[in-house]
């Protein structure tokens, strides 16, 4: 069985970097080894990990976590604008400038929880990004966005190399930040953001964070200030989605308020839960599967779908096209919702529980062992190490 | 003789028109059991609730070791060295019956907050080792690694007795800790308080069983419609008349 001392989770830390590196080779057959995916895969994952630390570990359902996304993508363009084109930097700055704001927004959300808190959250983000549109054009550059410019004056940058022809890219010491170079770049932040997950999921701090969701009135007559506790919490995943945000600036040097908006906070939720909330992976897989179904799904049109179905009869083409065509394209967001129905209804624990059902039933039928939890449920569960 | 460690000073609480504490006084000895027992809605629970600040009262003040409670936050005073055990077990369900007392066990070491997110928690063997030994204590052990939630009522009462216990507390307060239990497990948790007493931990204990009381109180408060009507040794209480009538209907203890 899957065992939870930390000799394992070195072997844990192993395969995963191993197989995120890889992710160009595994995840070619289905189509999805292309850069631009494969660095949104990263790029979520973390947003989505991130966002874990808080909803799966305390249970408290934030609703605004785009905000911290976008400001970190506003930091990141301002640094590339400012100082330089080198991303460790920007990357740093998004980062911080997340937990900034994560705490600013979560020190007055915390003082209520449960719906009230969602609200605050939500409210909180929805003024960002109107903010964004209005009040604060000359930091966001409205609805054009954040771009870079030939005048801008890039201080260090400036003091190595004179500007040349047309706007410069996003590097690592020189090393240019597009195609698969920037997806190792994620890659290796993804590693590393899994990796203080999974130790905040083994320390007694993130068994008070799961202990907060269980029964807060608890902790408090134990002997628990919980405020703190959560605050940290809210900050660490709002400093994951600052670094998500400045990672998509990275890999495009551009900052819209639309990264903001609501829809994108609840994308982030609907990852976590799709994957299995509390789960250590369960976050990632569902921001994959939510990122690779965008891509796909949306691909198509009606003109593809006439094509595959040519063979059909001429009539029933034309209605299954438009019967189909409901959920493909445009319409992509629809065969989310069905599928996201569908696993709330059916398996409330996430994509997660389904593995661990699975899991459990090959082991009954191997050799009658009472099926526990696997490997891919890491709660800071007492196990004997 | 006399070394007060809890003492409630005329504390009066009312909610709404009801008055659920009339300027109580009470005296609690330094590692004595003192029992508060009472009709149903005498205001026992809204007691506790006033000492562990839940409640705050509208007048008087609770002082324990000299230290005032009253304006204190719960966490703040269960730092100070007071665990409840509440009328409805608050437990962590969703969490083991480990998790569930390694958690006070952190608190009384860790403080009311510390940021450990870098410490590894099967490492902790000291906590580790506390909490074995008390659920073996409290004969739970078995079912260490079950989830709280599935627990019988009586086993649910001795978990959150635990969880207090491994804080090793200097006051103890324990809102009806047998009721839902067998006979067989309330006897078994008599035993327990009666070992920890000789440990010189200072208890109160709201109780309707009598048994319970008469078992293990050195003192006892009989409190009815917010009003402390008697208080004595156990004997002076027995044979107290205002007590058989107003707690008992006139039937004898
Ligand atoms: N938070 C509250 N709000 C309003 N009324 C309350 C509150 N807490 C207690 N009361 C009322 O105060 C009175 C005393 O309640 P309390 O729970 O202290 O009684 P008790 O002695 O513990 O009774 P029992 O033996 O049934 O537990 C009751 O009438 C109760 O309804
Ligand atoms: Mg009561």
């Amino acid at each position: 069985m899957f065992n939870l001392s930390p000799k394992n989770d070195t072997v844990t830390m192993a395969i995963f970097a191993i197989a995120v590196l890889a992710m160009p080779l595994w995840l070619a057959p289905i189509g999805a080894s292309y850069p631009d995916l494969l660095q949104k895969f990263a790029i979520f994952g973390i947003f989505a990990v991130g966002y874990n630390i808080l909803f799966g570990l305390t249970g408290y359902l934030s609703f605004g976590h785009a905000a911290f996304l976008g400001v970190g993508s506003y930091a990141a363009v301002w640094s590339f604008k400012l100082v330089t084109m080198n991303v460790l930097p920007a990357v740093l700055f998004g980062t911080l400038i997340g937990g900034v704001f994560a705490a600013l927004i979560g020190f007055v959300s915390l003082r209520r929880s449960g719906i009230y808190f969602s609200i605050l959250t939500l409210a909180f983000a929805q003024m960002s990004y109107n903010l964004a549109y209005s009040v604060l054009t000359p930091i966001t550059n409205g609805e054009t966005g954040l771009q870079l410019t030939q005048q801008d004056p890039r201080i260090i940058d400036s003091l190595f190399v004179a500007a040349g022809e047309g706007l410069p890219s996003t590097n690592l010491f020189g090393l240019k930040m597009s195609g698969y170079p920037g997806f190792y770049f994620c890659a290796v932040l993804l590693i590393i953001a899994f990796f203080i997950s999974l130790r905040i999921f083994r320390s007694p701090f993130g068994l008070k964070l799961l202990a907060i969701k269980s029964n807060q009135v608890r902790m408090n007559y134990t002997g628990f200030n919980t405020r703190p506790y959560m605050l940290i919490a809210f900050v660490v995943s709002g400093m994951y989605a600052g670094l998500a945000g400045s990672l998509l600036a990275v890999t495009d040097p551009l900052a819209g308020a639309e990264r903001m908006q609501w829809t994108a906070s609840g994308e982030v939720v609907l990852m976590t839960i799709l994957g299995g909330a509390g789960t250590l992976v369960g976050p990632l897989l569902g921001a994959g599967i939510i990122k690779y179904f965008e891509n796909i799904f949306s691909a198509y049109n009606d003109q593809l779908l006439h094509q595959m179905l040519a063979f059909l009869p001429d009539g029933m083409e034309g209605a299954v096209v438009a019967l189909l065509g409901l959920f493909v394209g445009e319409g992509w967001h629809l065969t989310l919702g069905i599928i996201f129905m569908a696993i709330v209804i059916f398996l409330p624990g996430g994509l997660m529980e389904g593995i661990r059902r699975i899991g459990g039933m090959i082991q009954k039928r191997g050799g009658g062992k009472k099926p526990e939890q696997t490997g891919g449920v890491m709660r800071p569960t007492e196990q004997e190490g | 003789m006399n070394d007060t460690v809890l003492k409630v000073a005329d504390v009066h609480k009312s909610f709404g028109g009801l008055h659920a504490l009339r300027d109580v006084n009470l005296d609690i000895e330094q590692s004595k059991t003192h029992a508060i027992i009472g009709p149903n809605g005498a205001g026992k629970s809204t007691l506790l609730n006033v000492c562990v600040g839940r409640i705050e009262p509208d007048n008087g003040s609770v002082t324990f070791d000299g230290e005032t409670l009253t304006g204190k936050k719960p966490h703040e005073i269960n730092q100070v060295g007071v665990a409840r055990v509440f009328q409805t077990p608050e437990i962590f369900p969703e969490l083991t019956l480990m998790q569930n007392v390694m958690i006070p066990a952190l608190a009384k070491r860790d403080g009311s907050f510390k940021f450990n997110a870098f410490r590894i928690l099967q490492g902790e063997n000291d906590i580790r080792d506390e909490a074995e030994h008390i659920l073996e204590d409290l004969d739970l052990i078995d079912q260490r690694d079950s989830e709280a939630g599935s627990l019988s009522r009586g086993d649910k009462r001795r978990l959150e007795l635990a969880m207090c216990l491994v804080q090793h507390p200097r006051l103890l307060l324990l809102d009806e800790p047998t009721a839902g239990m067998s006979r067989h497990d309330t006897n078994r948790t008599i035993d327990l308080l009666k070992r920890i007493k000789e440990r010189g931990m200072t208890k109160v204990i709201i109780e309707h069983d009598m048994h319970v009381v008469f078992s293990l109180a050195d003192r006892i408060t009989v409190l009815a419609q917010g009003t402390v009507i008697a208080e004595g040794t156990p004997d002076e209480v027995r044979g107290n008349p205002q007590v058989q009538e107003a707690y008992l209907g006139g039937a004898h203890i």
